[in-house]
């Protein structure tokens, strides 16, 4: 089936003009239709546009030109600004924005021939481990519709797993795009911070946030983040530095590849899941590669640190949102300070609400030094053992979530266990290294992650292990029941 | 009031001169319809992202050499959070606690001729806001937000002011730096100098400082010093009385001449200022500094001390014509122009010149020295027919009214209306011989010692002259002839 075969083969067939980008999207925009309605991950369909965008794409092909994903569907996650449509970042808030303009990855992928599907379903403004914030409603995990898929990205994980399309955009600000990918058996990728543009992104923690993607393989997460990447002028916090041919640079051999075991990371994690790290480790090594055990001392506190610096500048991130200029503005204000209060009373939910609440503390006067001054020590503690763990280690290795995905309102009353969920995840962000999510195998049928962390810049050698990992392995082949 | 000692410090805000704004590619220009010079940045579109104008540092920069201040080798962006509709982010970008000009200072002069220091305690980036328009519109607010992003470079000074006249001599010191080195167009009408002033009043010899009030945006100097008058006054009057000055933001209102509360001090906002990720530090590149340094012209108490040296000018002369690049330029010109003898110039008659007749004329008219009716030039070839004696420097304002009003030059205005002064000693004589046989009662009281009345003949051979009589040699002849005597012809000066 069309949905089966991976970016390059669909690359190669449109190439070969066996098969037309309108056909293909229609096949997608099919499954779209069956499927979405029991998993809620995809909010917004833009038939319309993706069948005109296809068309353009078919002319490009029929004029000779070539490209890795010229013609090839996606669906972006409804954070990432896209011109004339809804861009509601899972918030009543912006319901009804349409935005403006194109981000500048919804720009990049649109050039290089992309048609975008649709927008896929969120945690409100990404803060989330579950997918349960979003004002359109909870997303299901194809692999059991009663469990989560994660969060943040959880509309694009669950898009992907479901293959609704070929691949999905999502960010990652504590692990939103690798937590719903290992919970939903799909490859995530978080690429270093400042790698992709953030213009355009609807910003939650600016220091923190970073776009990425979300495919069946590492080799189809090659293809899209070379497009994805690079320097951008309107990102002052991006980085001026050349973009790697990754799909070139996938079959490098792992022999001698040193991987390190991040000791914290296994510390309570459930014995079932421990085995499958432990046993996806065991194929690296027979490929070539070495593990020695590594020690973080301080990233055990990344979720406290987190949690003070993600809140303090969403507080200010989210400060726009005020009714004044787009977005939900409430019914008859009767004044200035009414329209605020009701407007963001009424148009945020209570994770977001409780995240800005959170933040203002932390940044007030006379709070500031014990929280975020303290929080951001931390951060360069962390920051600075990791930069030590990569003079030992090519790259780093652990579970991506404590536990496979977990029942629909499990963890909505107790946010500190939900946000315990991204415990292996907020440390990479911290650091604002690039990490990836791959399958390595299924507790009780429900996916699990292997996660790598690298040091700066270093997607390419990620990417590769994960390719190097899935050709050994068919994790990332099975199918949840029901999408085949 | 002489119990009481007044402490001021100024903040002044300058608009610095970029061409688009500090952190999007909207213009900056002044006067456009509302909202029509605002793009997505400015209006804070959900994703977009702030991006550095790096003119606004380099004059920055300039500002801080200007002063011999320490320019910080990094310095941070931090936002400043608080809500309000012109405010359209909820935050300002600015600078908290790494502001991009360190501590450095500048020197006015006291009404006694005494110079004082005054401290700059920082000088630091940061963008405007909006502006909110209350007036025209039924039942609601209108919002421009045309200046929003206009990056702005706010002077904090040190306590270092006693009275409001030290406060306007700073506050002018600043604006005339910020026009010399072209960083700020100086506006105050339309905002784009203006300053917040910190007041407080202490008994003489007191250690500590009292509570201070701050003013809010003071647009021009004369408010700035009715305001503190106001406020010092104020201040007393409530301690004098048992009271306490409590801490607060008070506003200027310029119609009744007085201060009123905004907002006490329990009331501040807690503006929970944090570093702006969005933005990168700004590292001072090697070599940046000393790039910047070439660029910097003559400063104001350089050239005000060249003039007075090289011109043999007074302080206050030099102080006045160095008070824009432009008035120096103009009178330099006319001091160039106008030549010079071997060891001596006629600086002292152009800057006269300058200071008075044009400065009288500019003024009547409203016009800027860049857009005065005679040339430096033209000044000048007036000016060499005083020197020359062609007319004495009375006939000169005659002729320097008509050259303002027609713009023709000088020579051909003597030569029309035949205003060439009378030399010819002969000529005088005849006429002081007629004045002197018209008047016969007066020239008895003269010769019996009212010398008072010599006044009274030269302003009659003036009047026969048609003011043409060379005043020096006048004055010579008609006292030879008054004393009786027989004039010898008296040299020309």
């Amino acid at each position: 089936m069309l949905h089966d075969l991976s970016i390059g083969a669909l690359a190669d067939r449109l190439a070969a003009r066996e098969l037309s980008s309108v056909e293909l999207t229609r096949h997608f925009l099919a499954r779209i239709e069956r499927l979405n309605p029991g998993l809620n991950a995809v909010i917004t369909v833009t038939a319309e546009n993706a069948l005109a965008d296809a068309a353009r794409a078919d002319a490009r092909l029929a004029a000779g030109e070539r490209g890795a994903l010229l013609g090839i569907p996606l669906i972006h996650k409804d954070i990432f600004c896209t011109d004339g449509v809804r861009t509601s970042c899972g918030s009543r808030m912006l319901d009804n924005f349409i935005a403006p303009y194109d981000a500048t990855v919804v720009a990049k992928l649109k050039s290089a021939g992309v048609v975008m599907l649709g927008k896929a379903n969120m945690d409100e403004f990404a803060m989330g481990s579950s997918n349960e914030t979003s004002f359109y409603g909870p997303v299901r995990n194809p692999w059991d519709t009663t469990k989560v898929p994660g969060g943040s990205s959880g509309g694009s994980a669950a898009a992907s797993a479901a293959r609704l399309a070929p691949f999905t955009t999502g960010t990652d600000t504590g692990g939103s795009i690798r937590q719903p990918a290992a919970l939903t058996g799909i490859t995530g990728v978080k690429p270093t911070y400042g790698r992709v543009s953030r213009y355009g992104m609807i910003a939650f923690a600016s220091s923190l946030d970073q776009a990425g993607v979300l495919a069946q393989s590492a080799a189809d997460a090659a293809a899209v983040l070379k497009v994805m990447a690079g320097f951008d002028p309107k990102d002052s916090t991006s980085v001026d530095a050349p973009v790697p041919d990754y799909p070139a640079l996938l079959n490098a051999s792992l022999k001698g590849l040193k991987i390190g075991l991040l000791r914290e990371f296994f510390d309570g994690l459930e014995p079932r899941n421990a085995q499958l790290i432990r046993d996806a480790l065991a194929v690296l090594t027979s490929l070539g590669a070495e593990t020695v055990e590594v020690s973080l001392p301080h990233l055990p506190m990344s979720v406290p640190t987190y949690y003070v610096v993600a809140p303090a500048e969403c507080s200010s991130n989210l400060s726009r949102f005020d009714g004044v200029r787009y977005g939900y503005r409430c019914e008859n204000p009767k004044d200035l300070t009414d329209l605020y209060e009701r407007s963001r009373g009424e148009g945020f939910g209570a994770e977001v609400k409780r995240r800005i609440m959170t933040g203002t503390y932390v940044l007030s006067a006379g709070y500031f030094d014990a929280y975020y001054l303290k929080a951001q020590r931390v951060r360069r503690l962390i920051t600075d053992e990791f930069r030590a763990a990569f003079d030992q280690v090519d790259l780093l290795a652990g579970p991506t979530t404590p536990t496979p995905a977990f029942p629909i309102g499990a963890k909505m009353d107790d946010p500190v266990t939900m946000y315990l969920n991204d415990i292996y995840t907020i440390g990479a962000n911290l650091a604002g290294l690039p990490g990836v999510s791959a399958p390595c195998g299924f507790v009780d049928g429900l996916p699990v992650g292997l996660q790598l962390i690298g040091p700066h810049f270093a997607e390419a050698k990620l990417l590769g292990a994960a390719h190097q990992f899935q050709l050994a392995t068919d994790w990332h082949t099975q199918r949840p029941r029901g999408y085949e | 009031m002489s119990n009481w000692e007044v402490v001021i410090g100024l903040e002044i805000h300058a608009q610095l001169a970029t061409r688009s704004k500090i952190f999007s590619g909207s213009p900056t220009a002044y006067g456009a319809a509302p909202n029509t010079q605002a793009d997505l940045v400015d209006l804070a579109y959900p994703g977009v992202l702030p991006v550095f104008n790096g003119e606004a540092l380099r004059m920055a920069v300039k500002f801080g050499l200007a002063i011999d201040a320490q320019i910080a080798p990094r310095s941070v962006f931090a936002r400043k959070n608080y809500f309000y509709p012109d405010l359209p982010k909820g935050y300002q970008i600015s600078q908290y606690e790494q502001p991009v000009v360190g501590k450095g200072a500048i020197t006015i002069v006291l009404d006694d001729g005494s110079v004082k220091r005054i401290g700059v305690t920082r000088a630091h980036l940061e963008e405007d806001a909006g502006k909110s328009l209350h007036e025209g519109i039924a039942n609601a607010s209108g919002i421009d937000l045309n200046r929003a992003g206009t990056p702005l470079l706010e002077i904090v000074s040190e306590p270092d002011m006693r009275s409001a006249k030290e406060a306007v001599a700073y506050m002018k010191k600043i604006h005339t730096l910020v026009r010399y080195l072209e960083i700020c167009d100086g506006n105050m009408q339309e905002g784009s100098f203006r300053c917040d002033a910190n007041v407080s009043v202490r008994r003489h010899g007191a250690e500590k400082f009292g509570t201070r009030a701050e003013i809010k945006n003071l647009n021009s100097f004369r408010f700035v010093e009715k305001a503190i008058q106001y406020e010092v006054a104020r201040q007393i009057e409530i301690i004098e009385s048992g009271g306490k000055v409590v801490q607060e933001t008070r506003l200027y209102d310029s119609d009744k001449h007085e201060t009123r509360s905004m907002r006490s001090k329990e009331e501040a906002n807690d503006y929970r200022y944090f570093p702006d990720p969005d933005l990168l530090p700004l590292e001072m590149e090697a070599g940046f500094i000393a790039e910047v340094r070439a660029t910097l012209p003559e400063l104001p108490d350089e050239k005000a001390a060249r003039f007075a040296r090289d011109f043999a000018l007074s302080g206050y002369d030099a102080g006045v014509l160095s008070a824009s690049r432009e008035l120096g330029a103009y009178f330099e010109a006319v001091v160039a122009a106008l030549g010079s003898a071997p060891g001596q110039t006629h600086a002292k008659l152009a800057a006269n010149w300058v200071m008075g007749e044009l400065s009288g004329m500019l003024n009547r008219d409203n016009l800027e020295i860049t857009d005065s009716r005679i040339s430096a030039r033209a000044l000048a070839d007036l000016l060499r027919r005083i020197v020359d004696t062609t007319i004495s420097g009375k006939i000169a304002k005659e002729v320097f009214e008509s050259m303002w009003t027609d713009g023709k030059p000088a020579d051909a205005i003597i030569e029309e209306r035949g205003l060439k002064q009378i030399t010819d000693s002969g000529a005088i004589e005849s006429v002081i011989d007629e004045i002197m046989a018209a008047n016969p009662k007066q020239l008895a009281d003269y010769r019996s010692g009212k010398d008072k009345l010599f006044g009274f003949f030269v302003g009659q051979v003036m009047k026969a002259t048609g003011g043409k009589a060379n005043p020096a040699q006048l004055n010579e002849l008609l006292k030879t002839k008054l004393a009786g005597g027989q004039a010898a012809s008296a040299p020309l000066s």
